[in-house]
């Protein structure tokens, strides 16, 4: 891993009284593309105004590098801001409003001239220096805007749901720019969004976030296969979360069920959480399925069949490219290494409790 | 179908238009490009060039301009500090400017001669302090007072509306690039709110220029301003044409006014 740039530490920060972080603790890596990703008002847009400098923290310290920037305003931070709705400069040309902060800078003309031709290279958009922000589309716009921060040469990129407000298509194309700029620029992104597929698609972590705590950091992979709570098997993906009784190592009871697993250590016969992904869930025969069931709902969703299926008391949902019709009996298999075993909350506070890497 | 219809709906403001708008503005052209025989003549529109309608000119543009100035001074600041507050606190702070509006515009004048008379409210009280009166009554000082308080929620209101209407996050971008807040304010707050701008100047400008009851209520009758002559031919001398003639050019000026406007304010973001 390497060294690390930026630490938040106990960040608490409140609105009217309502608390959106609450002694929030964050590592983030020199070089790392990290993603906060969590529904609307779970506090990943504060932490990333607060990290610009645009919302000062009730509690706790920012460091960079080495140095406390808490209370450090915008224009002195070494880091770069785009914003959610591009906030281009209406009234300059973009050639002006990338030049924006080198003139600031009181950098060179000759220096300045090739900075722009340099920053429209890495996004696409070469001979619009002498447009106005207006007479672009909502995804030109949004590069201009990537451009006209990273020519500052900024130790991190703040991105503010910068695909936020483009058409699937486009969104899909800017994640794989956006990777590919952060590949060919070398710096770190901290990146924010609600979209869990463009999370797993760009990131190296991923910090999950609700109600202003940390509920998960890893990697797209261990949040998408090692979800440690419902919140987070809940948040990224489909899922099957369903209550269930850890009999000892190895072996959990699920809906009454003995199924084989590989998760140790949680004791025995304690309750916890069982996520089993969509995909994971296999209809067989009635006879080869470990407990039976009946398809109750089908939809074509292009890849897969959705399935739901009633069993043991519960709507299994199943994503399959063979098709069981509705009223078909089925059988449903597991395979041990799908089965995800997580700690149940044992009260409000531990459910949204906060994690360090 | 529904074209139809909805061109029947602009029957009344049509009329309305001709009838006390188009109709009255014919017969100022008329009376202003003819004599008193009815015969063709420049002379009332030239007769501006007479040093007393000149000076009068002179004076009704430098006032309207200083009560621009002052106005502008006045308004922008708090028209920022509107624009930057919350919904629910704002709306009590406009009510409070747009209030003395409500009231009528000739009272509001007179209540200001009032204050300002020599042996008036203002100078009772510094009186009383023992301090020295003020003596701005029937000078141009009173006149720009007047003219300021009667015009300055027209400036406010829509430097209020431009101001407003910058995103947040453009002036956050302007700091995350490294700019200070004058510097802010200068490249980026100030040249987005423009169209604010000239429309407010425009709505003080004008109405200044062309009024006579400020000047004559708070200038006495010492101080004659363009719109005090043109009222004196109509009303007193009678001369409807030399009148008119007058009001032509005043108007040249007001259109000269809007065309700047309409070159700055492009994107009609401003009221007008």
């Amino acid at each position: 891993m390497e060294k690390e740039l930026i630490q938040l530490i106990d960040i608490s920060k409140s609105f009217d009284g309502q608390m959106v972080l609450d002694e929030l603790n964050l590592n983030i890596h020199e070089n790392e593309f990290v993603t906060l990703l969590g529904p609307s008002g779970c506090g990943k847009t504060t932490t990333l105004r607060i990290l610009g400098g645009f919302a000062n923290p009730d509690k706790g310290c920012i460091i960079f590098d080495s140095q406390d920037i808490t209370h450090l305003p915008p224009n002195k931070r070494q880091l770069n801001t785009v914003f959610q709705k591009y906030a281009l400069f209406t009234h300059m040309t973009i050639a002006e409003n990338i030049a924006f902060g080198l003139k600031i800078k009181k950098k060179s003309k000759s220096y300045i001239d090739d900075k722009i031709r340099y920053a429209l290279k890495l996004v696409n958009l070469e001979g619009y220096e002498n447009r106005m922000p207006n007479s672009l589309s909502g995804g030109q716009q949004q590069r201009i805007a990537i451009a006209r921060a990273i020519v500052n040469e900024p130790k991190v990129l703040l991105l503010d749901e910068p695909l936020g407000a483009l058409d699937l298509k486009l969104r899909q194309e800017m994640q794989y720019e956006l990777i590919r700029m952060k590949n060919e620029l070398g710096i770190t992104f901290v990146y924010v969004t609600h979209d869990q597929e463009e999370a797993l698609t760009m990131s190296d972590t991923i910090v999950v976030m609700n109600q202003g705590y940390i509920q998960q950091i890893g990697t797209p992979e261990s949040i998408y296969n090692e979800p440690e709570n419902a919140f987070v098997a809940d948040f990224i993906g489909d899922s099957n979360i369903i209550s269930a009784t850890m009999i000892e190592d190895k072996l959990v009871s699920i809906l009454g069920t003995r199924f084989p697993c590989v998760d140790t250590g949680f004791g025995t016969n304690k309750p916890v959480d069982v996520v089993i992904r969509p995909e994971d869930v296999i209809l067989v025969e009635p006879a080869e399925g470990t407990i039976q069931g009946v398809v109750t709902h089908l939809i074509f969703k292009g890849v897969h069949y959705e399935m739901e299926v009633e069993a043991c008391g519960f709507e299994w949902l199943v994503h399959s490219t063979t098709l069981f019709p509705v009223g078909k009996k089925v059988g449903i298999k597991v395979d041990p290494f799908n089965i995800q075993i997580m700690n149940k909350p044992e009260s409000e506070d531990e459910e949204a409790v906060a994690i360090d890497i | 179908m529904t074209s139809e219809k909805s061109k029947w709906l602009s029957t009344p403001y049509v009329a309305w238009s001709i009838m006390f708008i188009l109709i009255p503005l014919c017969m100022i052209f008329y009376y202003g490009l003819t004599d008193k025989s009815g015969a063709f003549t420049l002379e009332n529109v030239a007769a501006i060039a007479s040093a007393e309608h000149a000076k009068a000119l002179w004076l009704s543009l430098l006032l309207s301009l200083i009560s621009t100035l002052v106005c502008f001074l006045l308004a922008y600041p708090l028209a920022m500090i509107l624009a930057n507050l919350q919904v629910n606190q704002h709306s009590f702070i406009i009510l409070i400017f747009i209030l003395p509006m409500w009231m009528n515009f000739l009272l509001r004048t007179l209540a200001w001669q009032t204050l300002l008379e020599k042996n008036g409210v203002i100078n009772s009280v510094l009186s009383f302090l023992h301090l020295p009166n003020i003596n701005i009554i029937n000078t141009p000082c009173a006149i720009v007072l007047g003219m300021v308080y009667n015009f300055l929620p027209f400036m406010v209101l829509p430097l209020y509306n431009a101001l407003s209407k910058i995103d947040e996050n453009v002036i956050n971008a302007s700091r995350d690039l490294g700019a200070g807040s004058i510097y802010t304010f200068f490249r980026i707050t100030l040249p987005l709110s423009v169209p604010g701008i000239i429309s407010g100047i425009t709505m003080v400008f004008v109405p200044a220029l062309t009024t006579f009851v400020i000047s004559t209520i708070l200038g006495g009758s010492k101080i004659l301003l363009i719109g005090n002559v043109i009222e004196q031919e109509f009303t007193q001398a009678s001369n409807w044409h030399l009148g008119s003639g007058l009001s032509i050019v005043l108007m040249i000026f007001i259109i000269l006014n809007m065309i700047t406007s309409a070159v700055f304010d492009k994107e009609g973001t401003g009221l007008i």
